[in-house]
C-alpha cells in the first residue's frame, strides 16, 4: 500500500518550505488531487494541507479590480456581489463549471492547477504512454479518441486540452496570478506544451498561489461567458468563450474588446485577432461573425475534435452579440 | 386522467394503502436517513478485501503473471491467478440448458476483451488489495481484434433463425410499392451505470456460502452459485435488501462473484469485492451495440403493404448475446408483408446484456424513426400516419390483443401536447436562436408472465408479515406488497411489515422484464387470502373466539378489526382474537404456479427463465404500450439539443401503485433522453477499449437536462396480463422515447439523425 503523509501548514511559508521537497504536493479542496491519486496519476509521499491557512481566502472588489484569495471557494466567489457586477463573466466562469458540490470544495488556487481531462492522461495502466505524465513516453491520444482535445496550441508531443473555465475568463481580462511576492500574467501562468508538456504552469517548486487578481475595467463589467456543451450542466465545454466590451459614447462604436476561448485550446486561449479586427469597429452582426473566425487561425484538428472549429467562432459572435444587444 | 407527482400532497392518508392508492415508498425514510444497509455494507468479522486486476489488451493470450511483488506487498493474503485459483464447474445459463462438462475459471488465459479479469489480490484492507492489484504484472501475446461492428473484420455474423419473422411477402410488395423508403439506424453500446456498482461479500461456513451481493434474482444468483462450487441449491444463501439500481445488469452471478466466493473459499474468511466504476463499464455487458435497416414500402395515402427489416447486434467472441431487433418492427404497425432477420456479430466485447427494455428499446428506434421519415416522404401528419397504419390485433401472432390503449394514448397525449398547433413543415418553428422541434415516437414492451411464491403471516400484535425472496431495486416491491397484503387482510399498509431480499424465503423469478409487480401482487394476495381464511375460520370455529356462538358463516377484517358483516355483534382487533384462541401467528404461503406443480417445476420456475409464460399464449397478445410527444429546442449555431417539453401517456394496465408507476416512468423517459442524446461508449479502435468509463465522462442526464415530464395513465385493467390487470411498468417508458426525440430534432433542423446520440457536432 502507498503510505503518504499529511501534514496540516500552519503559514504559508511553512506550506511553501514543505511543499518544495520532492514528492511533496499542495492539497486545498483535494477535487483534482484525491480524483488524479485515485486514478493512479497524482502518487505524492506528503500532502500539505493549505485549507486551514488564515486570510487566503478574501475576496475583495473595487474600483480598481477584484483580489481573491487562492483559498476562496468556485462558489463562494461565483455568488460574490462584487465579483457578479464588475466581473460578471468570472462568477459565470465558475458557476458553469464541475458541480454544485464540487464548487463547494473546490478553491480558485486549486483550479488554476487542474489537469487535463485527456482520458489517456488519466489511466495510466492501460494507457502507458503519455508525455505529460512521462515525458518522452508518447502520445496515446494522437491517432485515438480526440473528440475533446484541443484545435489549438498543440504540439508533436501532446494535443490534451485546458478544460477549465475560470482561466479562460482571467486571461480576457488580464488578471494576474500571485504566488506570493512574484506576479505574473495568467496568460504565462500557463504554458503551451511544446516539447514539454508535464509542465503545465510556471511555477516553481516551493511555490504556493497566494491570490488572483483582476484589472477592473468597462470591459470586464460588460462581460459574458458563454459555455456550450452536449449536457446542460456539469460537463467540460465543447467551446467556450470568455468576452468583455466597451463602447465609445455612441454605443455602437467597439473602443476595447476582449476575447479568450476554452475548450478549444491547450491553455486559456486569447484571440486577440478577433479583438484586433473588431476594436473601432460598429458592432454589426456580419462583420462580427466574420471576425469571429480569427479566432480559430492555425487551428489543426484531429478528426474527432474538427467540430469545434467550425463551433468556437460561432460561440464567440454569439457572445459579443449578446453583449451588444443589452447596450 | 392526469397523474402528476405532486408533493406535500394527502396521498398517504387512508386510501393510499390499499391496491391502487399512492402509499409513498414504505422504504424512503430507511434509504435517505442512510439506515437501509446494502449488501456490501454488512460488517463481517475477519474481512478480507479484494481487488481485481483487468487486461488491457482486448485479444490475445496471457504469457505470464508475475507475481512476486504484489505477493510482497504489505498485508496481501494471496494473489489469485487461472494457475492458483480453484477450479470451479460451468454452471448453466439463464435458460436452465445444462452446462458443458468441463470446468471454469473466472480469471482468463485466453483474452478476448479489454478489461477481462485475469488477476485478484486479496488483502488485509481494501487500499492494500487496490495497491498490491497495481503491482501485478501481466504480459500478454495480443492478436488483432475485432473492435466493433463496423471492423471490416466483423463480416456479416451469424443469422439467428429464432429471430426471423416473416408473412406475405415483403421484398416483392416492396418493390411494387409507390413510396419507399430505406434507411439504417445505429446505437451505440451504451451503460447500465447504476448508482451502486457491482460487488459481493461472499463467507463460507463448512459447505455453506452466504453471498452479500445487490441482486435482480436471487433464486436465479444463488443456483449459479450452487453450480459453480457443486453445491446442493439450499446450500447457498444470497441476501440483498436493497439494490442501488441495477437496469438489468445484476441479474446474473457474474465472474466477478466466482472470484470472490473462491478467494474466501481457499482463505477461509469472508472477503469482499467491489467493482471500481471503470469495471462496471468492462466487467459486464452494457447493451449490445445495433444496427438496423428499415424499409418500408407504401401507398401515397401513407398506408404500409411492406416492412422489409434486418438487424444486427455485437456480441462477445465466446458468449452469445441477442437484441432482439424486430421485437417493436413486427407488432406496432399493421402490414400485409413482413420481414425481419437478424444476425449476431462477434467481437472483441465483454458479452453484452439486459439494458432497460433489451429488444424493444432499439428496435423502437428503427421502426418509429422509419415511420416518420415515410410520414414526411408522404406529406402526412406523423401522428395520423402512426393513427392510419394502427394494428387492430397483433400482426405477427394474429391474435387479439389483451388491451392496447395506444389510440388512447395518442389521443390523450397529443391533445394536453397541442399537436394539432405543429406546422409540419421543418424548421418552421423557432424562438430566436432556438429551432423548435416537435416529434412523437411509440413504445411498447410485452408482458412477461412467471411465477413466484410468498407467506403471508399475520402476528399476534395484528400486524402482518410478507417474505418473499423477491428485491426491491428502487421500483417499489416492499411498497406495493404491503398495500396488496394490507386490503387483502384488511389491516393499514402501515401494520404491514415487508421482508424481501434474502433466498431463504419463499422463492420468485427474475426481476426483470418488467413481470415483478404482476407475479408477486398475485402470489401475495393469493398467500394474504388463505391467512385471511384462518383467520375468519379460526374466529368462527375455535370455541374461545367471541364470536363462536354466533354461528355465522363470514366475518369481515376491516382496518385491523374484525366483525361481523352487518357490524352487529362484537367487534375485536385480530391481536384480541389471536390472544383468546390462543394463537401466536397465522401463517400461510400462496404461490401462483399451476395445481399440479412439482418440486422440479418450482426450482425451474424460479431458478431460470425456461418456464416463463410467453405473452401471446392462449388466445392474447399482451403488451404495455405508450406515446410519446417530445419538445426539443436546437441552437442552430451550436447544435445542442435541449428537451425543453415531454407529454407521455401509457397504458400498463391497472396501477397498484400510480405514484411509484409514475416514477418509473419518468426514471425511463429520463433515460431514454441520455440515450438520444448523450450515451455512448466511446471506443478506441487502436485497442478495443471504452476510454469514457466513468461518470464524468459516460454522460448521463443532469436534472438541468430534464424539463417537466407529464405523464398520462390511458390503462385498463387487464385480467389476461394479471391477477390484479396490471400490465408491466418498468421498462415501457424508455421504449419510443430516443426516435421521438430525433423526430422533433429533424422537424426542427430538417436534418435525421439515425446514429445516437443526437451530439452536437452532428448537426452543425
Ligand atoms: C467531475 C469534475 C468536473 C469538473 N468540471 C469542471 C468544469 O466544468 N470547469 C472547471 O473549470 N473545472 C471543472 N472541474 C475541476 C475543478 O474545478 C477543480 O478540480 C478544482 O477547481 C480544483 O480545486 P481544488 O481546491 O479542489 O484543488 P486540489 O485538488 O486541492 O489541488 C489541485 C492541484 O493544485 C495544487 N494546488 C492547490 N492549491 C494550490 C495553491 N494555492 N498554489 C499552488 N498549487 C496549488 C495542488 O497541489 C494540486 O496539484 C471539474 C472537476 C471534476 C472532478
Ligand atoms: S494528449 Fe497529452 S495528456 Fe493526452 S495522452 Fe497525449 S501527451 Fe498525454
Amino acid at each position: 500500500m502507498r503510505d503518504f503523509s499529511y501534514l496540516r501548514a500552519t503559514s504559508a511559508d511553512a506550506a511553501r518550505q514543505a511543499a518544495a521537497l520532492p514528492g511533496a504536493m499542495l492539497l486545498a479542496g483535494g477535487t483534482t488531487l484525491i480524483d488524479l491519486a485515485k486514478c493512479g496519476v497524482a502518487a505524492p509521499d506528503t500532502l500539505v494541507d493549505i485549507t486551514h491557512l488564515k486570510g487566503l481566502d478574501k475576496i475583495e472588489v473595487n474600483e480598481r479590480g477584484a483580489t481573491i484569495g487562492a483559498l476562496a471557494r468556485m462558489s463562494h466567489v461565483a455568488d460574490h456581489a462584487g465579483i457578479k457586477s464588475r466581473f460578471p463573466a468570472v462568477s459565470e466562469a465558475l458557476w458553469q463549471a464541475a458541480s454544485a458540490q464540487l464548487r463547494n470544495m473546490a478553491t480558485i488556487g486549486g483550479n488554476l492547477m487542474q489537469r487535463t481531462r485527456c482520458p489517456y492522461f488519466r489511466d495510466p495502466s492501460n494507457f502507458p504512454a503519455c508525455n505529460k505524465r512521462e515525458p518522452g513516453s508518447g502520445c496515446s491520444a494522437i491517432g485515438g479518441v480526440t473528440r475533446g482535445h484541443a484545435v489549438l496550441g498543440a504540439s508533436d508531443a501532446c494535443i490534451a486540452m485546458y478544460p477549465g473555465d475560470l482561466a479562460v475568463a482571467l486571461v480576457a481580462f488580464d488578471a494576474t496570478v500571485h504566488l506570493g511576492e512574484r506576479k505574473l500574467l495568467v496568460d504565462d501562468f500557463f504554458l503551451r506544451p511544446g516539447a514539454t508538456p508535464d509542465r503545465e504552469h510556471a511555477i516553481e517548486p516551493g511555490e504556493m498561489i497566494t491570490a488572483v487578481e483582476i484589472p477592473g475595467s468597462a470591459a470586464a463589467r460588460r462581460s459574458t461567458y458563454l459555455k456550450i456543451r452536449d449536457r446542460q450542466s456539469y460537463e467540460f465545454a465543447a467551446a467556450s468563450a470568455a468576452v468583455g466590451i466597451e463602447f465609445e459614447a455612441d454605443g455602437r462604436t467597439i473602443r476595447d474588446l476582449r476575447v479568450a476561448l476554452g475548450g478549444v485550446a491547450t491553455k486559456p486561449w486569447r484571440a486577440r485577432a478577433v479583438e484586433d479586427a473588431l476594436k473601432g469597429k460598429v458592432l454589426e452582426p456580419d462583420a462580427v461573425r466574420a471576425a469571429s473566425r480569427l479566432a480559430v487561425e492555425g487551428a489543426v484538428d484531429h478528426g474527432a475534435n474538427h467540430y469545434k472549429i467550425e463551433l468556437a467562432p460561432r460561440v464567440v459572435a454569439r457572445a459579443i452579440l449578446k453583449l451588444g444587444e443589452t447596450v | 386522467m392526469t397523474v402528476h407527482t405532486r408533493h406535500g400532497d394527502a396521498s398517504d392518508g387512508a386510501l393510499a394503502q390499499a391496491v391502487g392508492g399512492r402509499l409513498s415508498r414504505v422504504d424512503g425514510p430507511a434509504k435517505i436517513t442512510g439506515a437501509a444497509k446494502y449488501a456490501v455494507e454488512q460488517q463481517l468479522e475477519g474481512l478480507a478485501y479484494a481487488a481485481l486486476v483487468e487486461s488491457t489488451i482486448a485479444s490475445g493470450k496471457v504469457r505470464v503473471i508475475d507475481t512476486t511483488q504484489a505477493e510482497a506487498a504489505p498485508g496481501v493474503l494471496q494473489v489469485l491467478t487461472p494457475d492458483t485459483i480453484i477450479s470451479l464447474r460451468s454452471a448453466s445459463d439463464w435458460f436452465g440448458t445444462p452446462p458443458p462438462d468441463k470446468p471454469y475459471c473466472p480469471l482468463a488465459r485466453d483474452i478476448t476483451f479489454s478489461g477481462q479479469h485475469v488477476a485478484a489480490v486479496v488483502a488485509e484492507t481494501f487500499e492494500q488489495a487496490v495497491a498490491a492489484a497495481a503491482l501485478v504484472k501481466v504480459s500478454y501475446d495480443e492478436t488483432p481484434s475485432i473492435v466493433d461492428l463496423s471492423d471490416a473484420k466483423a463480416g456479416d455474423g451469424i443469422p439467428v433463425d429464432a429471430m426471423t419473422k416473416e408473412w406475405g411477402d415483403a421484398p416483392a410488395a416492396f418493390a411494387s410499392a409507390p413510396v419507399r423508403i430505406c434507411a439504417a439506424y445505429n446505437t451505440p453500446r451504451e451503460y447500465q451505470a447504476p448508482m451502486e456498482p457491482h460487488g459481493l461479500i461472499a463467507r463460507w461456513e463448512g459447505d455453506h456460502l452466504t453471498v452479500w451481493e445487490p441482486s435482480q434474482w436471487l433464486d436465479g444468483m444463488a443456483r449459479t452459485y450452487a453450480e459453480w462450487f457443486g453445491l446442493p441449491f439450499e446450500n447457498v444463501r444470497l441476501v440483498s435488501p436493497y439494490i442501488g439500481g441495477g437496469f438489468g445488469s445484476k441479474a446474473l452471478a457474474l465472474s466477478h462473484g466466482a472470484i470472490a466466493a473462491s478467494a474466501a473459499k481457499m482463505l477461509g474468511r469472508p472477503v469482499k469485492l467491489v467493482m471500481t466504476r471503470p469495471q462496471t463499464f468492462t466487467g459486464y455487458g452494457g447493451r449490445a451495440a445495433t444496427r438496423q435497416t428499415v424499409t418500408i414500402g407504401a401507398g401515397h395515402d401513407g398506408v404500409i403493404q411492406s416492412i422489409v427489416h434486418r438487424g444486427v447486434n455485437e456480441t462477445s467472441i465466446d458468449g452469445m448475446w441477442v437484441e432482439p431487433l424486430g421485437s417493436v418492427t413486427s407488432i406496432m404497425y399493421a402490414t400485409p408483408n413482413f420481414s425481419s432477420k437478424q444476425n449476431v456479430v462477434r467481437v472483441n466485447s465483454v458479452v453484452p446484456g439486459a439494458m432497460r427494455a433489451p429488444g424493444e428499446n432499439p428496435s423502437a428506434f428503427g421502426i418509429e424513426s422509419a415511420i416518420d421519415e415515410l410520414a414526411y416522404q408522404v406529406g402526412i401528419d406523423p401522428l395520423e400516419i402512426r393513427l392510419r397504419n394502427y394494428a387492430e390485433q397483433d400482426p405477427h401472432a394474429r391474435k387479439a390483443w389483451s388491451t392496447r390503449q395506444l389510440r388512447e394514448a395518442f389521443a390523450a397525449g397529443a391533445e394536453r401536447f397541442g399537436w394539432a398547433r405543429r406546422t409540419p413543415e421543418p424548421r418552421s418553428m423557432r424562438d430566436g436562436n432556438q429551432l423548435i422541434g416537435w416529434g412523437v415516437a411509440a413504445g411498447t414492451y410485452p408482458v412477461r408472465r412467471a411465477y413466484g411464491e410468498a407467506i403471508v403471516r399475520i402476528l399476534a400484535d395484528g400486524s402482518v408479515e410478507v417474505e418473499s425472496s423477491s428485491i426491491d431495486m428502487g421500483q417499489g416491491t416492499y411498497t406495493i406488497l404491503a398495500q396488496t397484503a394490507a386490503e387483502t387482510v384488511g389491516v393499514p399498509a402501515d401494520d404491514v411489515v415487508v421482508k424481501l431480499g434474502d433466498s431463504r424465503f419463499p422463492r420468485a423469478g427474475v426481476t426483470g422484464g418488467s413481470r415483478l409487480a404482476g407475479v408477486m401482487t398475485g402470489a401475495v394476495h393469493k398467500a394474504a387470502t388463505s391467512a385471511l381464511d384462518q383467520l375468519i375460520g379460526l374466529a368462527i370455529s375455535d370455541p374461545r373466539s367471541p364470536f363462536h356462538t354466533l354461528q355465522a358463516n363470514t366475518l369481515v377484517v376491516s382496518n385491523g378489526r374484525i366483525g361481523s358483516p352487518r357490524g352487529d355483534g362484537p367487534e375485536v382487533s385480530i391481536a384480541e382474537l389471536l390472544k383468546s384462541v390462543g394463537r401466536d401467528h397465522i401463517e400461510a404461503t400462496g404461490d401462483t404456479m399451476p395445481a399440479n406443480s412439482t418440486a422440479e417445476d418450482r426450482y425451474k420456475n424460479y431458478t431460470t427463465i425456461a418456464m416463463a409464460l410467453p405473452h401471446t399464449e392462449g388466445n392474447y397478445s399482451r403488451h404495455s404500450w405508450c406515446a410519446h410527444f417530445i419538445e426539443v429546442r436546437v441552437d442552430e449555431d451550436f447544435g445542442t439539443v435541449r428537451v425543453s417539453r415531454v407529454v407521455s401517456a401509457l397504458d400498463s394496465g391497472r396501477l397498484y401503485n400510480p405514484k411509484l408507476a409514475e416514477s418509473q416512468w419518468k426514471g425511463g423517459i429520463i433515460m431514454g433522453i441520455g440515450q438520444a442524446l448523450l450515451e455512448e461508449g466511446v471506443m478506441d479502435r487502436r485497442h478495443g477499449r471504452i476510454v469514457n468509463d466513468n461518470l464524468a465522462d459516460y454522460l448521463v442526464p443532469t436534472n438541468a437536462d430534464i424539463p417537466d415530464i407529464e405523464v398520462i395513465s390511458v390503462g385498463i385493467p387487464d385480467l389476461h396480463s394479471s391477477a390484479l390487470g396490471g400490465k408491466g411498468v418498468g421498462e415501457l417508458a424508455i421504449v419510443g422515447v430516443a426516435p421521438a426525440i430525433a423526430n422533433a430534432v429533424f422537424h426542427a433542423t430538417g436534418k435525421r439523425v439515425r446514429d445516437l446520440p443526437i451530439t452536437l457536432e452532428k448537426l452543425i
